[in-house]
């Protein structure tokens, strides 16, 4: 097999088995922590009678493995169960929110990674003049800031200050394409707030180190124009580095996603899982963590699979 | 000089050094520098780190790296002077009328592209010739410079072909688009010892047989003065020497000159055969995890108060040697006898006094020493650790030691960073002789160093000898120093020892093939060596 | 040394809302919990930041509010940095099966965002002050982790290391006097670092609900409880998240100082 397809290979299935792994956490990990969900629909005063009851009611006398294993089977086959509090599918729940989740995510993908692109390229054009200066200055403060202080922000000074949106973020069924976007502005403008200067500093490093290589000086050695240096010599090694770094800032958009979603009231997956952490609905818990975990992990293996595709020395084996 | 293709006159570059947490200090990297190279001929360059040498190489690109500026002087390059030059004439110059060969080929070259495609990159892109000629020429190239499979070696990525190949690359892209000029920046000297000896050929030749003018820039007079005409030596940024290279070699003028043509020629007798203080028995070992021997059956022993010099290229396993003494990496099979007793194969099982009585001193004094602690702390130590001295005896030895190494009390209360090389060097040698050992390992401990300052210490180590009677392991790749330190001498190659014995004996003919090699490898300072050298020799390198 | 402006105004702002957290029960002009003036009322000389939603006095609960914060904060990153710190060099020293077991476990933590487990902990686990400390510190312990692993391996092959073992120095000598000394510098500056994501963890949390529980209130809880007031105009909200964000800004600039001054690894904020 070629050494690049072996690795992929090998880093896919590391993937997976991580995947199974942190499924078996979610699952069985909670298990461990003292207090269990019968506990916590009842309350602290609850009888032991009544406890009893309600433990046998969702089969949590079941030995925890075998549980965890018809969990994952459900989980494999698309049933995710029942929500406790309402008694809800909670894979009909899911689906109608995951939409909305990825569309909001997707629309901050789209706007932050060419510009990060584009700062970091800036930033590193004019390395430690002002330009470099101030954007590093700027990220350096949106970096200090969570996502909810930073939302806030937005909201006063785009509903307040300058009065151009609604502060809250209804994405309805019968909505056009444009409505939603028009809906989803401020959310997105915070999210890329977030994850932009992450993705923006690491960027930067990623092109300066490529800038100071040794191969870039014997570019500028041979008298080609600044273009020629950027595009034939430190662009092809640029690219596998900063996809990586896009990648991994994408995942981090997961942790953006559940807040920002909390403070608009949009309704889509985080708040939901947010909404049932206070509600105390393990089982919601545990299949909407899954779905950030996955998606998390999927980005994770993603960067790494570009890094390794684009390695020159993986590429052609001597 | 009138037909000069270039020519600095009183050159003066300045750099701004910007060290961690303080403010940022203005620096001369040259200063007052006056030469000039003709057409067709070979400049040399040769200083000490620091020298300023491959600045002034850069500088004739009209290239500075990070900070570093022309404030002064002229450069003259076919009667126009390229500092006032704008920056489409110092493209076009760039590439096409000067090129540049790195020391580092393998981090020089782009490791996403074929060989070929950046080989003949300036020549197509400043228009000297078509993509097929400048193919053609960069074949040609590749066979006057002796690389092998010329027509398809253009095909392969740069990882793909060996460091000496590399060098060899490079120096076709330098050739490529016919430049008047090409600066060699030390092309040789990340190569194995017996490497360099056939780049350093192909280079000459290549030259030669193109006609083109060349600086070329190295810390090694020996090897400079194979192909140079002329040779500048430089110190601190300035001139010390300049002249032909047979008046620098045969008959320099200035002391450092002098200093630097006589390098290496200390004169040690050999001593006479004794009883074993370490003997190495039949030892053979690997790594955890692998299934090849890196030593195969070694028997090696040193007498007390004399040297065995272990030499050797990069993997023949003569570090692996000092490991498996040591006890960091225990032997598979085979004894190690010390001071008359058994040492145990793994350092844990070693008592106190098998640790004391064998010391080690390393090639990178640099990180051989703790940068937290002082010179005092690095040397008292072992005084502590070993005989319990404390407070004002051991201040005193402490202040005895550092007589011993020709450095004062003052230098107690320093940290290694404020000492120069040569100073770390000597506080390590200290910290051994500390304590009190029979054996001291050294492992390349004079390879990093300057050619100067790498004599002084093997001045002091013999001297210690003299007065401790301490033997020496001596691990290194270079024959000189060999020759300078060596009671015995053992060849490595591949995990074994191919030639073992006397001084005497070992560098007395018959020789083996690998010990010839080796042998021959070493640049004399001698004109017309290498020529003498490519034509005897009985093997070629493994770096072909 | 020369010690640059930003590093300078990061070092006084720290250290005056360190004061601040330590006094609050001396400097908050009113109780935590009490209602002293109407919804939202606007800063004037008895209230000089204004009242909140149910009218207490916001430069108090601010006072109080950075008490807890700052405490839970220091708490959580006192933990995961000697847990961390301590396991990650116990990986380098010892390697083998102990690095091997305790590296994947981490893996294991990490291959998800901290906020995600920890939401996940927190739909069982009783919401109380211990609980949240251990969490985020447990959680955030993965990083110092690597952190520290990656800085003491980078040591330990160092040549001076290998005298030592050759000397036949024991490995606490080695640990604490030769390693120690030379991770201290990126190790303080990490430090900074998961001190200003734990304040931004348990804010997060606290803004959701999850975190410190009335009467006890912090910065993030504050913003949930006044963000209806942005509608309204009222800015309420926009104080504590202020608190937050210059805090979380100030111990940003020390810490990059620290980490300028040695040519080290940064550890990330990460998810």
């Amino acid at each position: 097999m070629h050494p690049v397809l072996k690795l992929v290979v090998q880093r896919i299935a590391l993937g997976l088995l991580l995947l199974l792994a942190v499924s078996a956490v979610i699952f069985l990990g909670v298990e461990a922590l003292p207090g269990d969900t019968a506990q916590a629909i009842l309350g602290q005063s609850a009888t032991p009678v009544a406890l009893e009851n309600l433990r046998a009611e969702m089969g949590l006398d079941r030995p925890p493995l075998e549980r965890y294993l018809s969990w994952l089977g459900g989980v494999l086959t698309g049933d995710l169960g029942t929500a406790l509090s309402n008694k809800a599918d909670i894979a009909q729940s899911i689906s109608t929110r995951l939409g909305n989740t990825l569309f909001l995510a997707a629309a901050a993908a789209v706007i932050a990674v060419p510009l990060a692109i584009l700062l970091g390229l800036v930033a590193a054009r004019y390395v430690g003049g002002w330009p470099d200066k101030l954007i590093s200055g700027v990220t350096l403060t949106t970096i200090s800031l969570p996502e909810f202080v930073a939302a806030y922000f937005v909201i006063f000074l785009l509903t307040q200050v300058f009065p151009i949106f609604q502060p809250v973020s209804m994405v309805l069924p019968g909505m056009g394409f444009w409505g939603k976007l028009q809906a989803i502005a401020l959310p997105v403008i915070v999210l890329v707030m977030v994850v932009l200067a992450h993705m923006m500093r690491m960027t930067r490093a990623a092109i300066l180190n490529v800038m100071q290589s040794a191969y870039v000086e014997t570019a500028e050695l041979k008298g080609l124009s600044p273009m020629q240096v950027v595009w034939r010599h430190a662009l092809p090694n640029a690219v596998a580095p900063v996809v990586s770094v896009v990648m991994l800032n994408l995942a981090y958009l997961v942790v953006g996603v559940v807040v920002v979603e909390v403070v608009f009231s949009y309704n889509a997956l985080g708040k939901y899982l947010v909404d049932h952490v206070t509600k105390r609905d393990l089982p919601v818990v545990q299949a909407v963590g899954l779905i950030f975990a996955a998606v998390y992990i999927f980005l994770n293996v993603a960067a790494d699979i570009i890094a390794i595709v684009a390695n020159p020395r993986l590429r052609h084996p001597k | 000089m009138a037909d000069a293709l270039l020519s600095f006159k009183n050159l003066k570059i300045e750099a701004t050094a910007y060290p961690p947490g303080e403010r940022p200090r203005h620096v001369v990297l040259v200063d007052g520098v006056t030469v000039s190279v003709q057409k067709g001929k070979v400049l040399g360059l040769i200083g000490e780190s620091g020298a300023g040498k491959s600045t002034i190489g850069l500088s004739a690109m009209a290239f500075g790296r990070g900070g570093v500026r022309l404030t002064g002087g002229e450069i003259v390059l076919n009667g126009r002077d390229i500092r006032t030059a704008d920056a489409g004439a110092l493209r076009s110059l760039r590439g096409r009328d000067v090129t540049y060969v790195a020391q580092s080929a393998a981090a020089s070259f782009n490791p996403a592209k074929k060989l070929m495609e950046q080989v003949i990159e300036t020549s197509v892109s400043h228009g000297v010739m078509t993509k097929a000629e400048a193919e053609a020429r960069a074949v040609s190239l590749f066979r006057q410079l002796s690389l092998p499979n010329p027509e398809t070696i253009g095909e392969r990525y740069p990882h793909q072909v060996s460091g000496g190949q590399l060098q060899r690359v490079m120096t076709a892209m330098a050739l490529c688009p016919k430049p008047d000029l090409v600066i060699f920046d030390e092309p040789t000297t990340a190569l194995d010892v017996t490497t360099q000896i056939d780049v350093l050929a192909a280079i000459k030749r290549a030259i030669h047989e193109t006609g083109v003018a060349a600086l070329y820039i190295t810390h090694d007079l020996a090897v400079v003065a194979q192909v140079a005409d002329d040779i500048l030596v430089l110190r601190h940024g300035k001139m010390v020497e300049y002249s032909s290279t047979d008046q620098i070699i045969n008959a320099p003028r200035e002391p450092y000159t002098q200093a630097l043509v006589s390098v290496r020629s200390i004169d040690h007798a050999e001593k006479a055969p004794a009883p074993p203080v370490l003997s190495v028995q039949n030892v053979t070992a690997r790594y955890k995890g692998t299934s090849f021997d890196v030593l195969k059956n070694v028997n090696v022993d040193v007498a007390p108060g004399q040297t065995l010099a272990i030499v050797g290229e990069s993997g023949s396993g003569k570090s692996t040697l000092a490991r498996a003494i040591t006890g960091l990496l225990p032997p598979s099979a085979g004894r190690i006898q010390f001071a008359g007793r058994t040492l145990s194969a793994d350092l844990s099982g070693r008592s106190k006094d098998d640790l004391r009585e064998l010391q080690m001193i390393y090639q990178m004094a640099d990180v051989a020493m703790n940068p937290r602690q002082t010179v005092g702390t690095i040397i008292g130590r072992p005084l502590e650790f070993y005989f319990g001295l404390t407070g004002e005896a051991k201040r005193l030895r402490i202040q005895e030691l550092l007589d011993q190494i020709e450095m004062g009390a003052g230098f107690a209360d320093r940290y290694p960073a404020e000492l120069s090389g040569g100073q770390k060097q000597r506080v390590c040698i200290a910290r051994a002789l500390a304590a009190k050992p029979k054996l001291i390992i050294c492992d390349e401990v004079t390879s990093a160093l300057d050619p100067l300052v790498a004599d002084g210490i093997l001045k002091l180590l013999l001297d210690l000898q003299a007065h401790e009677n301490v033997a020496y392991l001596f691990i290194t790749h270079d024959l000189a120093t060999v020759r300078a330190i060596a009671d015995k001498i053992a060849v490595m190659f591949k995990g074994q020892v191919v030639r073992y014995g006397q001084k005497t004996d070992v560098l007395s003919p018959p020789f083996d093939d690998y010990t010839d090699l080796l042998l021959s490898s070493v640049p004399e300072m001698e004109l017309g060596w290498l020529e003498k050298v490519i034509q005897t020799r009985k093997m070629e390198s493994a770096g072909n | 040394m020369r010690i640059p402006l930003s590093a300078l105004l990061g070092l006084v702002l720290t250290g005056g809302f360190l004061f601040i957290a330590v006094f609050a029960q001396f400097i908050a002009p009113y109780p935590i919990d009490s209602t002293v003036g109407g919804v939202w009322d606007s800063p004037s000389a008895t209230h000089w930041l204004g009242t909140d939603t149910i009218g207490r006095d916001i430069l108090s609960r601010l006072i109080y509010g950075a008490q807890i914060t700052i405490f839970v904060a220091l708490a959580s990153s006192i933990l995961s940095f000697s847990l961390g710190s301590f396991l990650g060099f116990l990986a380098a020293v010892r390697g083998g099966l102990v690095d091997q077991v305790l590296s994947r476990i981490v893996d294991l933590v990490m291959a998800v965002p901290s906020l995600i487990v920890a939401l996940v902990m927190l739909s069982v686990l009783p919401l109380n002050l211990t609980v949240l400390i251990l969490v985020i510190g447990v959680l955030d312990s993965t990083r110092v982790f690597r952190l520290s692993r990656a800085v003491a391996v980078d040591i330990s092959v160092m040549d001076y290391i290998e005298a030592a073992r050759l000397r036949g120095e024991k490995q606490s000598w080695i640990i604490f006097r030769e390693i120690l000394p030379n991770a201290l510098s990126p190790l303080v500056a990490e430090f900074g670092l998961r001190f200003i994501f734990a304040v931004l963890f348990i804010s997060t949390l606290s803004f959701l609900g999850l975190g410190i529980q009335p009467p006890l209130t912090d910065w993030g809880g504050m913003v949930g409880e006044n963000k209806g007031g942005l509608v309204y105009g009222k800015s309420a909200a926009l104080v504590p998240a202020a608190a937050i964000a210059l805090l979380a800004i100030s111990v940003n600039l020390v810490a990059d100082w620290i980490l300028s001054r040695t040519s080290s690894l940064k550890g990330g904020r990460g998810g």
